[in-house]
């Protein structure tokens, strides 16, 4: 490592600049930057396609980028890709253990490549931690959707590596299972581990340190929940009441109205000039039947404002 | 559902005007499409019957001419140089090595070097003149039979018409010599002792190959490759990992051949069993490094399949399994050597039916070597480290 101060290095895990990525022509990531500290539970967010499991792919060193650089826990991604992937646990969006194998015999594979002596007792340690006991000789084939994904998260956590890349982990899973396997997360980062993960859910964004918003290849906003809040200078009404859909249907392509979204019983009107808004809907504050609150935008607000917005810009 | 909930709602569906034939149609644009993307499948659709074509039609000759043969020549008189020249215009036999012992001949025999080898003894023109009728040994390789056969066959009345037309002696009623063929190694000229051990080989050769050609295309279409990638392993690591547990199940088919081979159809194994265990594990291992390599080389399963098959068939044609190799036109050959049966078919030959040892098989052990080499480094630096 060059001059890089070491405290400011020891507490990055993740730090890249300018990332780039095309496929057959069409940009997939684009000049993309970001730093995660460790320790932290980092969630990525963004639409489908939007270039989350490229960029995840390109941390671990699965891609080789098109441009910019980068360093995951102090290693170059370009040139050190064998180092990182001893110390990275990556979990693919699709299973991709061996579907013919059981559950601990993908596990002392896994422990056996990361070259640990006690293979055997390492899965074992796993599967209790993981409460796969009493299913260790079922093939992975076999199991649940939940179940998988609980393996899959045992493989990629057995060879006790110090970041975690998790893309799109809880999809397809029921909310109990989500809820689990988001405590494991968290216990995980407790112990000092870094967790990148990939979601679409905005419940599991709020149970990130920090959160970054892709969109068409395109870093968006990044922060804490509260603060990607903030910086969105987005104002938002709650209307409840009566036919809300007609009032919807009314407001929606309004000057100042930028979006209309039912929540609910409720529905969010909201907009980025705040008096252009104010002035648009002051006819129907004082209609009866509606009951008109000025509140915070929520997470999901903000999204789909940046992803419409970012539509404009780069579609 | 109940089958009248199914009729009931199907009711609400009309069925489509020529709705078969539109369905079938369908089908059959996608399937094209698919076809027209997928490159090396649409390239093997010209190419299996095209090769398949041109090497039945010149590769193969089961009459074959100009057969590699060693002359020990004892007496040097212009009745031998005669009758070497008849032998010569017969077609059949090309003089390429000259001998001055018969421990050289033999060795050169057994190592598959010439197949033929004329001996003209000495005092011959004497004899003949004195009316002796002397032998002129012709020493054939007769484990192909075929190769050997035609050309002992005609030897006589070839040689004497040939030689008749030399001596400006006529047509003589009997020939002044005797022309003694020797048939060695398969005396009674029985296929199965050349074909047995040529099975070795090519069955060896086609579930070896097909073993590891879907081994990385599995992975891939499998989804474990992104896993296997993210995790520190190397591309000789999975490459040995793939191979290996293969050479031991090749070893296992390999020893039930030959078994099968020596108990029901009594090949002998003439030469050393240790020798020819060791050069057939390195035979499997040659034919798993080029299946290996295949597999880094095509996009999935199928494309593996017909890949090998592009393989094997050339193998089964070229190598001297089928068809002799000595008969073959020279491109045909040159084409044959870089097949590993074509070594392999040699060397499992020459040690069951000839007893030959290591030092009549070292070129052949070396081209299997460079081959496996070769496929190795080729799939090493193929595999795909990335997903890019």
């Amino acid at each position: 490592m060059s001059s890089v101060s070491t405290t400011s290095a020891a507490d990055i895990a993740i730090k890249v600049d300018g990332l780039s990525k095309s496929f057959g022509g069409r940009e997939v990531v684009h000049d993309l930057s970001m730093q995660v500290k460790r320790g932290s539970i980092y969630g990525f967010l963004g639409p489908n396609g939007s270039g989350k499991t490229t960029t995840i792919r390109m941390l671990c060193g699965l891609l080789t980028p098109d441009a910019g650089e980068g360093t995951c826990l102090g290693y170059d991604i370009r040139r050190d890709a064998d180092k990182i992937k001893r110390l990275v646990g990556y979990m693919t969006q699709r299973f991709s253990l061996y579907q013919d194998l059981s559950v601990r015999e993908n596990l002392e594979f896994v422990a056996r490549l990361y070259g640990m002596r006690d293979a055997r007792g390492a899965a074992r340690d796993m599967i209790r931690r993981i409460g796969l006991n009493g299913r260790e000789e079922q093939l992975a084939g076999e199991l649940s959707g939940g179940w998988k994904q609980r393996l899959a998260l045992g493989a990629c956590t057995l060879p006790n590596p110090q970041l975690l890349l998790l893309d799109e982990p809880t999809a397809g899973v029921d909310p109990k299972a989500r809820r689990d396997f988001w405590n494991e997360i968290h216990a995980l980062a407790a112990e000092g581990l870094t967790v990148l993960v990939s979601t679409h859910y905005m419940d599991e964004a709020e149970r990130c340190h920090e959160i970054a918003y892709i969109a068409y290849g395109h870093l968006l906003a990044h922060g804490t929940v509260d603060e990607v809040i903030a910086k969105s200078a987005l104002s938002t009404y709650t209307v409840s009441g009566d036919d809300l859909n007609g009032l919807a249907a009314e407001l929606a392509g309004k000057p100042g109205v930028d979006m209309v979204a039912p929540f609910g019983t409720s529905l969010h009107v909201s907009g980025r000039d705040k008096s252009a808004l104010e002035t648009t809907i002051a006819p129907y504050r004082d209609k009866r039947g509606w009951r008109w609150e000025d509140s915070e935008p929520s997470l999901e607000d903000v999204f789909i404002d940046l992803m419409n917005r970012s539509k404009d810009n780069f579609q | 559902m109940s089958a009248t909930d199914a009729a009931s709602q199907n009711r609400g569906v009309p069925e489509p005007a020529f709705g078969f034939w539109r369905r079938s149609y369908a089908m059959l644009v996608k399937e094209f499409i698919q076809l027209r993307r997928d490159r090396v499948s649409f390239a093997m659709i010209v190419m299996i019957p095209v090769m398949q074509l041109l090497l039945f039609g010149y590769a193969i000759n089961t009459t074959p001419r100009h057969l590699p043969t060693a002359v020990l020549i004892q007496e040097d008189s212009d009745l031998a140089r005669s009758v070497l020249k008849a032998l010569e215009n017969t077609k059949y036999f090309r003089f390429t090595r000259e001998v001055h012992s018969v421990a050289e001949f033999d060795d050169l025999l057994q190592s598959g070097k010439v197949l033929f080898g004329v001996e003209i003894p000495r005092g011959f023109e004497r004899a003949v003149r004195r009316g002796d009728r002397p032998a002129l040994l012709v020493a054939a390789d007769a484990t192909d039979p075929v190769a050997a056969g035609s050309a002992l066959g005609t030897l006589g009345a070839v040689v004497q018409t040939a030689l008749a037309h030399d001596l400006h002696i006529g047509d003589p009623p009997a020939m002044p010599f005797e022309i003694r063929a020797h048939a060695r190694y398969n005396p009674a000229a029985e296929s199965r002792l050349n074909i047995v051990p040529g099975l070795v080989g090519t069955i060896l050769t086609m579930t070896m190959l097909i073993f590891t050609a879907l081994s990385v295309t599995r992975e891939i279409e499998r989804g474990t490759m992104e896993s296997l990638l993210s995790m520190p392993i190397r591309p000789v690591e999975v490459m040995f990992g793939k191979i290996i547990p293969y050479v031991i199940v090749g070893f296992i088919q390999a020893s039930l051949i030959v078994g099968i081979g020596t108990l029901l159809f009594g090949v002998p194994i003439l030469g050393s069993v240790a020798l020819l265990a060791a050069l057939t594990t390195l035979f499997i291992t040659t034919n798993l490094s080029i299946g290996y390599t295949f597999s880094t080389i095509v996009q999935n399963q199928l494309q593996a399949m017909q890949m090998s098959m592009m393989f094997f068939l050339p193998s089964i044609l070229l190598s001297g399994f089928m068809f002799p190799f000595a008969g073959m036109p020279v491109w045909a050959q040159y084409l044959g050597e870089a097949l590993p049966l074509t070594h392999y078919i040699r060397i499992v030959r020459a040690i069951m039916l000839k007893g030959a040892g290591p030092s009549n098989l070292q070129y052949d052990t070396i081209a299997l070597i460079v081959l496996m080499l070769v496929a190795m480094t080729i799939a090493v630096t193929r595999f795909r480290r990335t997903l890019d």
